[in-house]
Parts: structure tokens; C-alpha cells; sequence
């Protein structure tokens, strides 16, 4: 079996045992309103959560997401609010700030070769930052165009809600894997995740790759904003804090190594899920407290970089004893 | 397949304890802001009792001061299929979407404490707050009735600045005292809500206003500041509760202990038990249909040193202030 493969199936499999023990626990879970919730509710998670599996395979990491999704549903709501620009605009408008902020992000670390980590970070309290510069209010978004997207959904048996943001994330998620494994842009950001000086050395294009993958962030950051505003109708400059973090746990979760180079879009999606059907048994339960999503997601996580040091030791062991013989 | 047979009865056993733990008659979803304060937290474990008392079965999701956890919440709770779901919003925008799911599926809304911005009243049946103006004007009654006439100078200590409570709290204070000609308020500024602040502006107001001796009654917009300007009223050498009159909102633990050793006269409770109304509302509604005004005022309670203070304490001192 295939050792890159196995984070990604102990991923499956904790997140098929998860929902059994809930679903034996609520068998209400077990129902067609709950996916749709899951779809739904997670959808600007996942979404932001794409970009940052592509930032992770490169080996580098994007801190501004939280602050994007936040800076882009106050954009949004400043424009269609006070200068009554039509929603379809201002999405297009917020799309091209979000991935050209991306971009620069990506130009400073490669060019200028500071740490992502550091640059990023700067990016997260600029975007926070400018939110403020805007408003300090929440303003609401009031516009047919809102409630005609939000009203756009396919009733499932059981009154389920497939929402128009969840199946945007699902697609998000198609196109992720289809970029990943099948396209020469997915090759490059395997190859540089794995080793950069090797992949220069191959004639990979380090630079362009490195500016289009974080602006790439940036642009799936800025989608996740718009479905964020869709999804709470509203811009808040304090929304989505912490978002950053809760994408970077999906991601481990899902099986990509931190270090970079191995990972899969798919498995993002399970961590995801996993979040989410955490968070809703926490709901249907009704007595723990919530930061029990925090305390589990942590467990998770220290137990997924475990395994994935165990299997690169295992790897590594095994590759010397290969070369010995 | 002994597997799945496995897999089947434990579900169905699973199931059945369902079955027996909504034997109570109704399950209500609260989704709470979080516990950013000692009244919040107060407020969680009020509506606790206040459940228990009636036999309701009270899933409580605390969103951590985020608007997404909330609206995952009642998501949730429309999912569990629960009898009602409340709901104290953090902000005031965006809860279209997310309650009209829950009218859709016949689920009452019920929001606790503060309200919401909306186009369409219909999505939710009542909301149950308190009215901060009254709150000042019970504040303000009392002290007319105490001075009885006499000549009074009052210094304010207001909330913080531009805030709805400080403003209201304000407003109803001036209402209260518009009868009386007696009384005056002579300064009059902000302590933002906090103990230290409220002690500090304090200090300035007794050296502003010669040693406190032109200082009849303090009027501070809420308890912490009233705590911390007796500290600086007894460190002026002048005994708070009897050469200055003190009255503030809000009713924590710390002004009762004040009361009990007399250095406080009155506070004017905003009640932790905004679940006890709603859920009589919810009842009322559930069994005749009638659905109830849309706005439910709780009783803001005037307390003094006559209602037992040391008593008081003692029961909202377990309440998680």
C-alpha cells in the first residue's frame, strides 16, 4: 500500500467512525438536513481551505485568509450599501483586490525570500486593518440579488437544503483535485513543495508558480468572503477571526504534510467535514461546552502530525536500509 | 453481517434511550453570544434553573462571541428538530436567511436580551429584553422618594460613552428626577462601565466638589462603577451610603455586599432571567396558539438595604457573576 496514501484513508475512516458513534448516538443525524448543514455551514471554510492546501503542498502557508474573508464582506457590503454598486460587480471587484494582494504576497516571498509565515502575517493585520478604515459597524446587505442566491436551493428529501454556497464549495473542491492531479501548474507545486532547489534545478518555474499560488489563495480567500457575506448577509470587520487556523487544522487533518509536497485536495475535504460534524454533534448534544470543537480538533491534530512523522521516519528507515543492502 | 446486525441494534437501543430522554414535554435550543461576562454567564446558568424548574429540556450551544457559530447553532437545532429555539444575538444584522429556515420548518424564535435588524418582523415570535430607560427612571423615582424634598446635589457616572445602556440609563435618570425640583445633577461623566474608571473619575468629582461635602447622592450607570467610587468616597474620610447617597443598575453580587454594610442604598436589577419569560411565552403559545406582544419587558426590581441584601448576595453569588 501506498505510505503517502494512508494519512488520507485514517482520515476517511475517522471521519466515517465519527458520524456512526453520533448517528448511534442522534439517529436525527443521520438525515438529509444535517449534509445539507454541513455543506452549507462549511462552505466558506472550505472554500478559503483549497487556497491553503495549495499554499501547504508548496511548503509555505497563508495567515491573511481569516482577514481577507472579513475585508472582502465589508468591502462588499460598502459598496452595494452606500454606493449602490451591483452585487456581480462588486463581487468582480473584490475577486481582482483579493488575488492581486495575493499575488504581491507571493512576489515578496520569493523575490524579496522572507518567510511566508512573516509576510502573510503582516497581510492578515493589513487586510484586518483596512476593514476598520472602512467601518467599525456590522452594515447589512440588503439587495434582491442577496436573497435571490440565498433563496437558490434544491430541497432534498427528508427537507434538507442544498444550498447554492454548498455546491459552490463542492465545485471548488472538483476543480481543486482536477488542478492538483491533472494539471502542469498541480506538478510544479508538488515538485517545489518537495524540494525548491531541486525543482529550479528541473526548470520549474519557482516564480511565477510561487506569485500563482498565492495569489491563487488570495482569490479563493476572496470567494470564501463572498460566500461568507451570502452567508451571513451582512460585513462585519471582527467576522472570521481565527478562520486561518481552523483551514490550516482541516488541512493537516486531511493528510498533507505540513513540511510540503504531499497531500490530497480530497482529504481537505473530509477534514473539513470533520470540523463540522464536531461542531453539530456539540449542537445536538446541548450540554458540552463549545470549546470542546476546539479541544478535539487540537487532539486531532497532534495525533495526525504524529502519524505523518512516524511515517516519514518509517519511509526514511526503510529507503536507508534499501541503499545499504 | 453479525457486523451490521451489531451496528442495527445498537441503534435502535440507542434510539429508544432517545425516545425516553424527550420524554419532558418540550426541548428548547438556546444559542448563547458566549460568556464574555458575569451577567452572561449569570444569564446561562439562570436559564438552566428556570428550564429545570419547568421540566424543559434546554440545549444550550455557546457561539463563542461569533456570529457563524450562531447561525450553525440554530441550523443545528432545526436539524434536531427541537420545540423552540432562542436565540441572543451578537450583532443585529444578518438573520434573514437562517430564521426564515426555522419558520419554514415551524420552529418559534424567540431572542433573548437583545433584538435584531430585520425586514420582516414575522421571523421571530417575541423578544424578551429589558428597557434600559426605565431601568434610570426606577434609579431616578427612587432617589425623589428618599430625598423627600430636601435640597440634593447628584454627580452622574455614566457608561461608556455613546453605548445604548449609557444613554438610556442617562435618559430615564433625567425623566425620574424632571418632577423634582430639588434635585440637581451637578457633574456628570463617563466611567466606562468599569471599577477602576469609576473610582478615578470619583476622586475628581469629591475634589471638584469641596471634599464631597456638595455631594448629596452618587447615580452610577451601573454596579462596578458604584463599587469603585465608594472606595474613593471612603478613602475622602465621608461614609458612602449615608453623607452621599449611592444608587446604580444592574444588581451583581459585589453592590449587594456594598447594601449589607449599608455603604450602598439602592440598585435596579437587570434581570439574568430572561429564559423564565420566554419560556411562559412559549408555553402560552404552544397551548392555546395565541401568540404573544412582540416585545416582552422584564421587571427591572428596585432593591435596597430593607430587602435583606446579605440574603441576596448569598443566592446570585452561585449564579457565575
Amino acid at each position: 500500500m501506498n505510505t503517502r496514501l494512508l494519512p488520507f484513508y485514517a482520515t476517511l475512516l475517522i471521519c466515517a467512525l465519527a458520524y456512526t458513534a453520533c448517528v448511534m448516538q442522534f439517529p436525527a443525524m443521520l438525515s438529509t438536513r444535517v449534509a445539507g448543514n454541513l455543506l452549507t455551514d462549511n462552505a466558506f471554510l472550505g472554500i478559503a481551505a483549497v487556497g491553503m492546501t495549495f499554499v501547504i503542498l508548496s511548503g509555505g502557508i497563508d495567515l491573511s485568509v481569516g482577514s481577507v474573508i472579513a475585508f472582502t464582506g465589508v468591502l462588499l457590503a460598502v459598496l452595494i450599501t452606500k454606493y449602490g454598486v451591483h452585487p456581480l460587480a462588486a463581487f468582480a471587484m473584490a475577486l481582482v483586490i483579493t488575488t492581486t494582494f495575493g499575488a504581491i504576497m507571493g512576489f515578496i516571498i520569493y523575490y524579496l525570500d522572507v518567510p511566508a509565515f512573516i509576510v502573510t502575517l503582516a497581510g492578515m493585520f493589513l487586510m484586518r486593518g483596512m476593514c476598520f478604515v472602512m467601518t467599525t459597524d456590522s452594515i447589512p446587505i440588503n439587495h434582491e440579488f442577496y436573497s435571490m442566491l440565498q433563496g437558490m436551493y434544491y430541497r432534498l428529501p427528508g427537507g434538507g437544503r442544498l444550498t447554492f454556497i454548498g455546491c459552490l464549495m463542492v465545485l471548488v473542491f472538483l476543480v481543486g483535485i482536477m488542478m492538483a492531479h491533472f494539471s502542469k501548474f498541480g506538478s510544479y507545486i508538488y515538485a517545489i513543495g518537495g524540494n525548491r532547489t531541486s525543482a529550479e534545478l528541473m526548470g520549474i518555474p519557482v516564480a511565477r508558480t510561487t506569485i500563482a499560488i498565492y495569489a491563487l489563495s488570495g482569490f479563493l480567500s476572496g470567494l470564501a468572503g463572498i460566500v461568507f457575506s451570502l452567508y451571513t448577509s451582512a460585513g462585519y470587520s471582527l467576522a472570521a477571526v481565527g478562520v486561518e487556523l481552523d483551514t490550516i487544522a482541516a488541512v493537516v487533518i486531511g493528510g498533507t504534510l505540513l513540511t510540503g509536497g504531499v497531500g490530497y485536495v480530497a482529504g481537505t475535504f473530509v477534514g473539513v467535514i470533520i470540523q463540522g460534524i464536531i461542531q453539530t454533534y456539540i449542537v445536538f448534544d446541548g450540554s458540552l461546552s463549545s470549546w470542546w470543537t476546539k479541544i478535539v480538533v487540537g487532539a486531532l491534530l497532534f495525533a495526525f502530525i504524529a502519524l505523518q512523522r512516524i511515517l516519514v521516519f518509517l519511509s526514511t528507515r526503510r529507503a536507508m536500509v534499501n541503499a545499504t543492502s | 453481517m453479525s457486523f451490521m446486525k451489531r451496528i442495527l441494534l445498537a441503534s435502535t437501543v440507542a434510539m429508544s434511550f432517545a425516545g425516553a430522554a424527550s420524554a419532558s414535554d418540550l426541548t428548547v435550543g438556546f444559542s448563547q453570544i458566549g460568556s464574555e461576562s458575569g451577567w452572561r454567564a449569570a444569564e446561562t446558568s439562570v436559564s438552566k434553573i428556570e428550564a429545570k424548574k419547568r421540566s424543559i429540556d434546554l440545549k444550550i450551544a455557546d457561539a463563542q462571541q461569533k456570529q457563524e457559530n450562531q447561525i450553525k447553532a440554530i441550523r443545528g437545532f432545526v436539524a434536531q428538530g427541537v420545540d423552540a429555539i432562542f436565540v441572543a444575538p451578537v450583532v443585529a444584522t444578518g438573520w434573514d436567511t437562517v430564521l426564515a429556515e426555522a419558520k419554514e420548518a415551524e420552529i418559534p424564535v424567540i431572542l433573548l436580551d437583545r433584538t435584531i435588524e430585520t425586514a420582516n418582523n414575522d421571523l421571530y415570535l417575541t423578544a424578551v429584553t429589558s428597557d434600559t430607560v426605565h431601568e434610570g427612571k426606577v434609579a431616578g423615582d427612587w432617589l425623589v422618594k428618599t430625598t423627600a424634598g430636601k435640597p440634593c446635589n447628584v454627580v452622574e457616572l455614566q457608561g461608556t460613552v455613546g453605548s445604548s445602556p449609557a444613554i438610556n440609563r442617562k435618559k430615564g435618570f433625567e425623566e425620574g428626577i424632571a418632577s423634582a425640583s430639588n434635585i440637581k445633577i451637578t457633574r456628570s461623566q463617563t466611567g466606562d462601565f468599569t471599577r477602576a474608571k469609576g473610582k478615578e473619575v470619583m476622586e475628581g468629582f469629591l475634589k471638584a466638589e469641596n471634599g464631597g461635602k456638595n455631594i448629596c447622592a452618587l447615580y452610577a450607570h451601573n454596579d462596578d462603577m458604584a463599587v469603585g467610587a465608594i472606595q474613593a468616597i471612603k478613602e475622602a474620610g465621608l461614609k458612602p451610603g449615608k453623607d452621599i447617597l449611592v444608587v446604580s443598575i444592574d444588581a451583581v453580587p459585589d453592590i449587594f455586599k456594598a447594601m449589607s454594610e449599608g455603604e450602598a442604598n439602592a440598585t435596579v436589577e437587570l434581570t439574568p432571567n430572561m429564559a423564565g419569560p420566554a419560556f411562559d411565552a412559549l408555553k402560552a403559545y404552544k397551548d392555546s396558539g395565541k401568540a404573544p406582544p412582540k416585545w416582552i419587558q422584564t421587571e427591572s426590581k428596585l432593591y435596597t438595604q430593607a430587602d435583606d441584601p446579605k440574603k441576596v448576595y448569598e443566592e446570585k453569588k452561585g449564579l457565575g457573576y
